[in-house]
């Protein structure tokens, strides 16, 4: 008895220690991978990003809004969104050009237009897209370009709190407000849009997520209680609107009548055929709650989120992006929630089709944890992209949520009042001061590389991602047509970053510009398979994506060393299919949609 | 809450008719019942499970380790419904979407019982030990539940209510009612001393954390002192040590607090009776 007391003692205290070990191993992992310089990053990661915005001529500042002054005993917490980047080739010069929001009262919107020389030049306010801002209207929150109206010229929505407008795209020489004529809605607090052609009728339609009930005026409330009612099962958020493009310039709601219904805080959206059905579903990540996913038949759409296994477990959904990370022809899912070591793990989720499901009977099951991509801290933005070009889809995730006092943290009021009865969470007066406190402040950011074994690395520092600002929105595109995934970070309050990617040359490329003739013009919706060394990776031209974000339409695929390339099959939103044969890597192809 | 997991047998008694032993139910299932109860409701309205598959996990570790430990030590099959509340305590309060937490949690829990004891007795309540020990050193890994079960008046009432008329039943409602105006009186004086809205200092009380930390942990019979009198004194002080705690912005300062004045109590209590006895036994010798 007394040898198996001694055993049983042992045995306690070596799983006491247990949390320790793995903690230790965890730790050594990550120091092992953070290795130092460009050289020794090309060399083992083959890749390296090099922070170039202010030789790009970019000395971008983010300012935040200041909202009612009954917030204003936590108005870090409140006024934490509106930096937010897309990214457009508005003049069809070939060339990548990038919009962002600034979000103070009265601030201006920037519009950088590619010199073609490295460097970008504001063109903001002579295209007339700056003064967007001004006193009474609200403030910028993020936008989509879609051609709306099939002109071959990129138009924008503009997501603001506060009153929404859409801009014509007048031939890349300036833009016209048309936002009377669309019938958009006077007010509307959203933090998502999305363009996408759900029915399927040639014109983009135009979904936009409420945060805000779209009653609530943030600089004039009536009361304070517009605060969710739950941390995590909150449905008195704004209210989520479909626009049917009726061709004209004219659009028309038809969330209801189609079956989107839902007051969930949307922070994030996107709008991808996740089953091969030739119709977009529709994927929208909401704050404080479960995820939603909208099954598109073509005509309507039906709540599938329980059903698929995504809108199970609620979080603090913040980001939408797909990926065929398996390279096997099918979109994973990302969502990016909060991880706070010691207070809150929610973990991010990766949603991964289920093998043997489709359909109408689609499921997903989480891998984040498995796929290394899990704990990303406050997250926000997120996208997928082949960022060192061997073939496999990386990840580039932003986040940290206020970075002030870097000593104090607003965690524990934060929770405290997190948990509490939705008469207490939901009425601003209750929440503590946050008196210069940080939550989740000065976060280191990941990037995520994939080791095309079902695994993510993350290699942040080692290639050069060391900034610890309020990341928000991340787009890639090719900056300077040299064949690589450029990286832009928008930062809350804080520096627009622009990453210039260096890649090992011998890693190869292709890229795909296409543009629809019976499909939108933007193409928006349309897929590319690009089959290559017996594998296959499926990628999608996007209306939106990550976090308050667009990626370039054009697409581009990383494809290693020395790629046999079989074919790119190109799948029109219009249901038309295409097959380019043996295309050359290296190469980036303008394909018009075949009458 | 740790039932007695060694049951002794009892003396025979007349057995009552068959219907009153249905309604009749042994007191000792009912707090796995009630419990149960909270996880599925709260569950099937909510969803706040991690997922069945760690609470599954977290359960079947404490039952396994139970019937281990108690076969090893004891020589008999001990009575589970003691590790069922453990294992079902930990899947509920631990928040990981890793599995290993969930089974090192329910291994750590029911060991401790069988490791930390005094003169026989276990000191800390065995989920209140697992729990911190998680928290203290993993995490990276894991959080308690403190948000993940809505907002909502009204289910809170339902567990308000069905929880006291439980513990009244094994006259332990004392204990809760003494933490509760305790924690209220301290809560004000907290919104006093910080200027916060004292909303804020009372938000805590009213989230389900709470709830299984004052119907479960704190009355635990194994653990709590035997006086009424004691009783409530130990329930005035974990709120009064947990009021420390909340000024230095401890977001798990129930649990810690229980932590400390749990086994400080049985061992004051263990003295006291020592004493007794001794001066006692001098009485009768003398």
């Amino acid at each position: 008895m007394k040898r198996a007391r001694i055993v049983l003692i042992v045995l306690f205290i070596g799983l006491i220690v247990t949390p320790i070990i793995i903690r230790r191993i965890s730790a050594r992992h990550k120091q092992s991978a953070a290795t130092q310089g460009m050289s020794a990053a090309m060399q083992r990661h083959g890749f390296y990003l090099e922070e170039v915005s202010h030789q790009a001529g970019i000395d971008f500042v983010h300012q935040g809004p200041t909202l009612d002054s009954q917030l204003a005993h936590i108005m870090p917490e409140v006024a934490s969104m509106g930096a937010s980047v897309s990214i457009v080739d508005f003049d069809r010069d070939g060339w990548p050009d990038i919009y962002v929001t600034d979000s103070k009262e009265g601030s201006r919107n920037r519009l950088y237009r590619n010199q073609h020389d490295g460097t970008f030049k504001d063109v903001a306010e002579a295209m007339g897209v700056a003064d967007v801002n001004q006193q009474g209207t609200g403030v910028s929150m993020g936008t989509v370009w879609g051609d709306y109206d099939n002109d071959g010229y990129e138009d924008f929505f503009l997501i603001k709190w506060g009153r929404p407008e859409l801009f014509h795209n007048d031939h890349g020489k300036g833009f016209t407000r048309v936002s009377d004529q669309a019938g958009l809605p006077a007010w509307i607090n959203a933090n998502t849009a999305v363009w996408f052609d759900y029915d399927g009728d040639g014109r983009l339609d135009l979904f936009v997520g409420g945060y805000y009930p779209e009653n609530v005026d943030l600089w004039h409330l009536k009361n304070t209680k517009m605060m969710p009612e739950s941390f995590e099962y909150a449905k008195n958020g704004g209210r989520k609107y479909l626009f049917h493009n009726l061709g004209g310039g004219r659009f028309e709601e038809v969330s209801a009548k189609v079956g989107i219904s839902s007051r969930r805080w949307a922070l994030a959206a996107g709008a991808a055929d996740l089953r091969g059905t030739g119709h977009p579903d529709l994927f929208v990540a909401n704050d404080y709650g479960v995820a939603e996913l909208f099954l598109n038949d073509g005509k309507r759409f039906h709540d599938a989120g329980a059903q698929t296994g995504v809108g199970f477990a609620p979080k603090s959904g913040m980001n939408v992006a797909f990926g065929d990370i398996l390279n096997q022809g099918r979109y994973s899912v990302y969502v990016s929630n909060i991880s706070e070591e010691g207070v809150l793990i929610q973990g991010n989720n990766l949603w991964v089709p289920k093998e043997g499901t489709g359909g109408s009977d689609i499921k997903f099951e989480n891998l984040a944890r498995d796929m290394g991509v899990e704990l990303g801290g406050w997250s926000f933005g997120a996208q997928f992209g082949d960022l060192n070009n061997d073939g496999t889809l990386d990840l580039f995730l932003t986040n940290g949520y206020v970075s002030l006092d870097k000593q104090r943290n607003y965690w524990y009021d934060f929770s405290k009042v997190a948990g509490g009865n939705s008469s207490i969470i939901g009425d601003a007066k209750d929440w503590p001061a946050m008196t210069g406190r940080s939550l989740s402040g000065y976060q280191q950011k990941h990037v995520w590389m994939n080791d095309g074994a079902g695994k993510f690395v993350d290699v942040a520092q080692a290639v050069g991602v060391t900034d610890t600002h309020d990341g928000r929105a991340v787009a890639f595109a090719d900056l300077w047509n040299r064949g690589v995934l450029d990286v832009v970070v928008a930062n809350q309050r804080g520096p627009l970053l622009v990453y210039k990617n260096n890649v090992n040359p011998e890693n190869q490329w292709i890229e795909f510009a296409l543009q629809g003739t019976k499909s939108n013009r933007s193409a928006i919706g349309a897929e590319v398979s690009l089959y290559w060394n017996g594998q296959e990776q499926k990628q999608e031209i996007s209306g939106g994506s990550g976090f308050a974000a667009q990626n370039d339409r054009r697409l581009h695929f990383g494809l290693g060393k020395n790629p046999q390339i079989e074919k790119a099959v190109i799948r029109w939103p219009s249901g038309k299919v295409q097959t380019i044969n043996s295309p050359a890597a290296g190469k980036l192809y303008t394909i018009e949609e075949p009458e | 809450m740790s039932p007695s997991a060694i049951t002794t047998p009892a003396a025979p008694a007349k057995e009552p008719p068959q219907w009153k032993r249905w309604l009749n139910l042994d007191s000792r299932y009912v707090p796995p019942l009630f419990i149960t109860l909270i996880l599925l409701v709260g569950h099937l309205s909510f969803g706040i499970l991690e997922s069945y598959q760690r609470t599954m996990l977290a359960i079947a570790t404490s039952i396994v380790a139970e019937l281990v430990l108690g076969r090893v030590f004891y020589k008999k099959w001990p009575n589970l419904a003691s590790a069922y509340i453990s294992g079902i305590s930990v899947g509920i309060l631990l928040r990981s979407p890793a599995f290993w937490p969930y089974a090192l949690c329910a291994l750590i829990t029911i060991t401790s019982k069988y490791v930390l004891r005094v003169k026989g007795r276990h000191l800390w309540n065995p989920s209140n030990f697992g729990i911190c020990v998680m928290l203290f050193l993993a995490a990276d890994t894991v959080a308690s539940l403190s948000i993940q079960w809505g907002n909502n008046l009204a289910a809170m009432l339902v567990i308000w209510a069905l929880g006291s008329f439980i513990i009244a039943r094994h006259r332990r409602f004392h204990i809760t009612a003494v933490y509760v105006l305790s924690f209220a009186a301290f809560a004000f004086l907290r919104a006093t001393i910080l200027h916060d809205p004292w909303q804020a200092e009372i938000s805590p009380i009213t989230g389900p954390e709470y709830q299984l930390f004052i119907f479960f942990m704190i009355t635990d019979p194994r653990t709590t002192v035997q006086s009424k009198v004691g009783q409530s004194l130990v329930a005035f002080c974990i709120a009064f040590v947990e009021f420390f705690l909340r000024l230095d912005q401890s977001i798990y300062a129930p649990l810690y607090a229980l932590f400390m004045v749990g086994p400080a109590a049985l061992l004051i209590e263990m003295w006291l009776n020592s004493r007794k006895a001794a001066s006692m036994a001098a009485v009768t010798a003398s």
